[in-house]
């Protein structure tokens, strides 16, 4: 056999162009196989380990004031396999430097710095020392946003009185692998911080003495968690319980549940595409060399080869590409899956986020491909099979075309001979144009659907942060506060407009649907901060009843008119029946929304407000920023544009930026195939089109022959790419909303502009390629041979 | 140069590849092809015939020398210049055929009408050859001496100055490479094409007006024929 190995490197190396393509779309295919299942164990074991590892609790049941010793009855719960109490509470840090206060939650640590529940992993320095009250350990995330460093100090506010701090240890915690200020959706490092104090420092700040406010819990293993929230619930009733929940509905676990599962879907999706366009191309390609090889493969039978040891010599071939491109697939997994976790490691603080790959996932990679290529592959051999010697050796009859000429008579009367033969040998072929087709559709589809969701995150920011949030700063407040302290904030320097807003917490229930959420109690006509309808119209807060946001109405499954059940977790937790109003385009979060002195009414309180909206004259919002410094009830400070910005970073790390890379290799398969395509018209015709220059047609005029079917190929695909692309939009974008956020999808012209022009491209460069091979056709060379 | 002459070269030579590897396919030919003749290159493999005819019929460059058609020197035609001469001027027929495979054999035939300035009708090139009842008809559905009359109505239909023909027959066996020869005279008789014919056979010679033998890259000899035989006596 080494002689036929040697011609197997020589027409290997004849085709490397082509087969290079290909063994590319196996590579992305096979790296996308292998980044992303390799993404997903790591994900997911670091989850469980680094959470076993710190003892993070699986419920957290937050309660107004709660004596210690109800830890131990708690701990008694059937289901309960351990407790755990802390206090935790609002804090304002005031960063030199930094005219905006920043948020912060502080959290208590037992004197053992050991708590049974939620430990830290201390990453520099050391914990608290005994009896000093005045350390503490700060979020290492926070601490590098800002360039703290140990020994330096913090100055904090709680409950209205300022206290400076020494730091002396950075931590990660599992509860915040991913960090936002309560309240919003949007992790920052720079812009929330979690700190951790000695118990009696917080008990005194926040008058907790002998007490807590927040209680931890481990499950037993096998324990129905919804059998102990009622039981916690109802134990913690007296002492203000404000609901207990699972830690898969906490916001740090919930954003890294939905990454996981958006990467899932991806990697369920995406890399099967490309095998699916690699095992077309190798069939046509294969097929190509064993028609244009059809008298070596007489002859080399006629020596006396067996159909099997030929058919083995082609399918070599097929395997060489398959090995070939899964290797380059492996080593492009391996080291894009290294970039990637370095990306996933900016935005989850993980402790360790090593990217790693089983062994077994590259096999499964390598032998995916393989058989993926062997399908295209196995067609072909039974052609070689077929072939006998006497028939290969005689020369091959033309092409026979008989069976295309039915549309002759009507297309005789307006096509000229060049464009017949163009759409003859399409009529011809309809598996293999099909196949082009639909295979530069899905490339473009691809394509053309993530643009679509990435500028669908576009529209996501604009709604939110353009139309909804008109507002330039939200102040809000530790407590709620009466509605005349709120309105004398415009006294303060630069605002402009006040707008004052209630908000509690609330399980909102229709049924068996259930959301834990809030209510934001707006003013009637607001202006700051509003709720729009899909048409970005103002809806007016009616007096009765409650508006949900889009995403919530369609959780809970109810609609306008209908009746909600509303449990207040805040005061003195009343429960109101409320009918729906109206339902609220929005796509950041999932609002409910009611009348301000309505809200208040419900739950017995009168012109309380949680916070305010100010509009402020810019040139004076340093003034500003330095008056709410000051003003102890402040709890937190938020500019809209850092929302936005922080936003706006999210969306572009994590699986924001595989979006990028996505739509970057789909653009690969689309240019694959239009080349390979190119590249079999020309190897089908070359003899025909040096007979036409022969004839005295131009350059041009041969060049359309030969292009003709491609651009036919094209136009058919770039329809078709849109259609897919705009259902797959919505499919992907589904995968990635959630209740946190939502994607708008429709009919993003500039997407598919884009992704049309792509393949128009990509059709003009391998056009271009393959013409500069017309160019050097050797007429004379070309005419004497047979085939 | 006078009229009556289709070509005529001076020191026409083609040397393919440099130094010790180069072949002097052409050595300095020397030529007139009268108008209106049908003139047969004889040689063996290599000695440079199918290079002149391809010189001739503007598909290849001479190294050095002059080759004219009528009047325009061909050597120092530009490619679309060539493509332009080809175009009205020449028709080829070839040992393969190299019809399209995608098109009948009528609008294989069209296929040069429609680019040709003064073209025959196409039914009437078909019917030249004999083959008006095969008009629609692929070339997959066709006879290999068919396919060859398709070419040469394709190659006459332009109603060519000069007609080219590369070992026309070499793929035929007797009785329909006869036929085809037939049809070379015919079309030589009634269009007054000057036809040249490329090819081992030197039996198809005794047709000929003009016979021109070809040795090492250089002519031999030049036999005018004084009487010439219809395909139909040729000894095959």
């Amino acid at each position: 056999m080494r002689a036929l190995d040697h011609k197997l490197m020589r027409d290997l190396w004849r085709i490397r162009g082509q087969a290079g393509a290909i063994a590319l779309v196996v590579a992305v295919g096979v790296s996308l196989l292998i980044m992303m299942s390799g993404m997903l164990q790591s994900l997911r074991e670091t989850r469980v380990q680094y959470y076993e590892s710190y003892r993070l609790a699986e419920v957290f049941a937050p309660v107004t004031r709660a004596p210690a010793r109800v830890i131990e009855r708690v701990a008694d719960l059937p289901g309960v396999a351990a407790a755990e109490g802390r206090i935790q509470g609002a804090a304002l840090l005031d960063m030199p430097g930094q005219a905006l206060p920043v948020r912060a939650i502080a959290l208590s640590l037992p004197r053992s710095m050991e708590p049974r529940l939620n430990a830290l992993y201390l990453k520099e320095g050391r914990f608290l020392s005994a009896g000093h009250m005045d350390e503490v350990v700060v979020l290492e995330s926070f601490a590098r946003a800002h360039d703290l460093a140990l020994g330096d100090h913090l100055t904090a506010t709680m409950q209205g009185s300022r206290r400076t701090f020494q730091i002396v240890g950075f931590a990660a915690a599992p509860e915040y692998l991913f960090t936002t200020a309560p309240g919003e959706f949007v992790p920052d490092d720079a812009r929330f911080a979690a700190l951790w104090m000695h118990e009696e420092a917080l008990a005194a700040a926040f008058d907790l003495k002998g007490a807590v406010n927040e209680v931890l819990i481990e499950l037993e293993r096998g324990a129905n968690a919804q059998d102990v929230l009622t039981r916690v619930d109802h134990l913690l009733d007296r002492y203000g319980g404000q609901g207990a929940y699972e830690r898969k509905d906490s916001m740090s676990d919930r954003f890294i549940s939905e990454e996981i599962s958006g990467l899932v879907a991806t990697s369920v999706v995406v890399p099967p595409i490309f095998l699916g366009v690699a095992a077309f191309l190798l069939y046509i390609v294969i097929t190509r060399l064993v028609q244009a090889e059809r008298e070596q493969i007489g002859l080399i039978k006629a020596f006396g080869y067996t159909d099997f040891e030929v058919a083995l010599h082609y399918f070599k071939m097929v395997l060489v590409i398959a090995v070939v491109g899964a290797a380059m697939g492996c080593a492009i997994g391996l080291w894009g899956g290294r970039f990637m976790a370095g990306l996933y490691q900016s935005v989850y603080h993980f402790p360790f986020l090593v990217f790693r790959v089983e062994p077994s996932s590259l096999v499964t990679g390598v032998i995916t491909s393989i058989l993926a290529a062997s399908a295209g592959g196995i067609f072909v051999l039974r052609g070689v099979f077929r072939l006998t010697p006497a028939v290969a050796m005689r020369p091959p009859a033309p092409m026979d075309f008989s069976r295309t000429g039915a549309l002759n008579n009507r297309l005789r009367r307006w096509l000229d001979q060049p464009t017949r033969m163009v759409l003859r040998r399409i009529l011809r072929n309809p598996g293999r144009i099909g196949g082009a087709v639909l295979g530069i559709a899905v490339g473009m589809g691809l394509s053309s659907a993530q643009m679509s969701v990435m500028s669908g995150f576009d529209d996501t920011l604009d709604l939110t942060f353009g139309v909804i949030d008109r507002s330039d700063v939200a102040v809000s407040f530790f407590e709620p506060m009466p509605a005349a302290t709120a309105y004398a904030m415009a006294h303060l320097p630069g605002v402009i407009e006040v707008e004052p807003m209630r908000s509690v917490s609330a399980v909102l229930r229709n049924g068996r649907e259930s959301y834990r959420g809030s209510v934001t109690g707006l003013v009637e006509n607001a202006r700051l901060n509003r709720a729009v309808r899909k048409d970005m119209s103002d809806i007016t807060m009616p007096a009765q009843g409650i508006v949900l946001a889009r995403a919530l109405a369609d959780t809970l499954n109810i609609g306008p008119g209908e009746t909600l059940r509303v449990e207040v977790l805040d005061g003195r937790r009343p429960v109101i029946e409320v009918q729906v109003a109206e339902v609220a385009q929005t796509l950041l979060g999932a609002p409910a929304y009611m009348r301000f002195e309505g809200l208040n009414r419900a739950l017995g309180e009168w012109g309380r407000v949680s916070a305010v909206y100010l509009r402020v004259d810019a040139a004076e919002m340093d003034a500003l920023y330095a008056a709410l410094k000051e003003m102890p009830t402040v709890a937190g400070v938020t500019q809209r544009e850092d929302a936005r910005a922080a936003m706006q970073k999210l969306m572009d790390t994590g699986a924001g930026a595989m979006r990028y890379v996505m739509a970057a290799i789909a653009g690969v398969i689309t240019f694959g195939i239009v080349y390979n395509a190119a590249r079999i018209a020309f190897g089908e015709q070359s003899r025909d089109l040096a007979s036409l220059r022969v004839m005295g047609f131009t350059r041009g005029e041969t060049s359309y022959v030969l292009l003709g079917e491609l651009v036919v190929v094209v136009l058919l695909a770039v329809p078709l790419g849109i259609g897919i692309g705009y259902y797959l939009s919505f499919l992907i974008a589904a995968g990635f909303s959630t209740d946190l956020y939502q994607i708008p999808t429709g009919f993003r012209a500039e997407a598919f502009g884009f992704a049309g022009v792509a393949v128009l491209l990509a059709t003009v460069i391998s056009g271009a390629l393959v013409r500069r091979d017309i160019d050097k056709v050797d007429l004379v060379e070309t005419l004497k041979t047979r085939e | 140069m006078t009229e009556e002459h289709t070509f005529r070269t001076e020191g026409l030579t083609k040397t393919y590849g440099e130094g010790v590897a180069a072949v002097h396919a052409l050595r300095g030919v020397d030529l007139d092809i009268p108008r209106g003749e049908i003139v047969v290159l004889l040689g063996p493999s290599g000695s440079g015939k199918s290079t002149l005819l391809n010189i001739l019929g503007g598909l290849d460059r001479a190294t050095s020398g002059d080759a004219f058609f009528e009047s325009d020197n061909l050597t120092e035609m530009s490619d679309r210049a060539l493509t332009r001469y080809r175009r009205d001027h020449v028709g080829f027929v070839f040992q393969f055929y190299n019809l399209m495979p995608s098109l009948t054999a009528r609008e294989n035939v069209e296929l040069v009408t429609e680019i040709a300035s003064d073209p025959l009708g196409v039914e009437e090139a078909l019917s030249l050859v004999g083959l008006e009842e095969r008009m629609d008809h692929f070339p997959a559905q066709m006879s290999g001496g068919e396919q060859q009359r398709v070419a040469i109505a394709r190659a006459i239909a332009k109603n060519p100055t000069v007609l080219f023909c590369d070992e026309p027959t070499g793929a035929l066996d007797s009785t329909t490479g006869r036929a085809v020869l037939h049809v070379l005279n015919d079309v030589n008789a009634r269009l007054g094409a000057t036809v040249l014919i490329v090819t081992h056979a030197a039996a198809t010679a005794s047709m000929a007006h003009r016979v021109i033998h070809f040795a090492d890259g250089a002519i031999r000899e030049v036999v005018v024929n004084e009487t010439r035989l219809s395909p139909d006596e040729i000894e095959w």
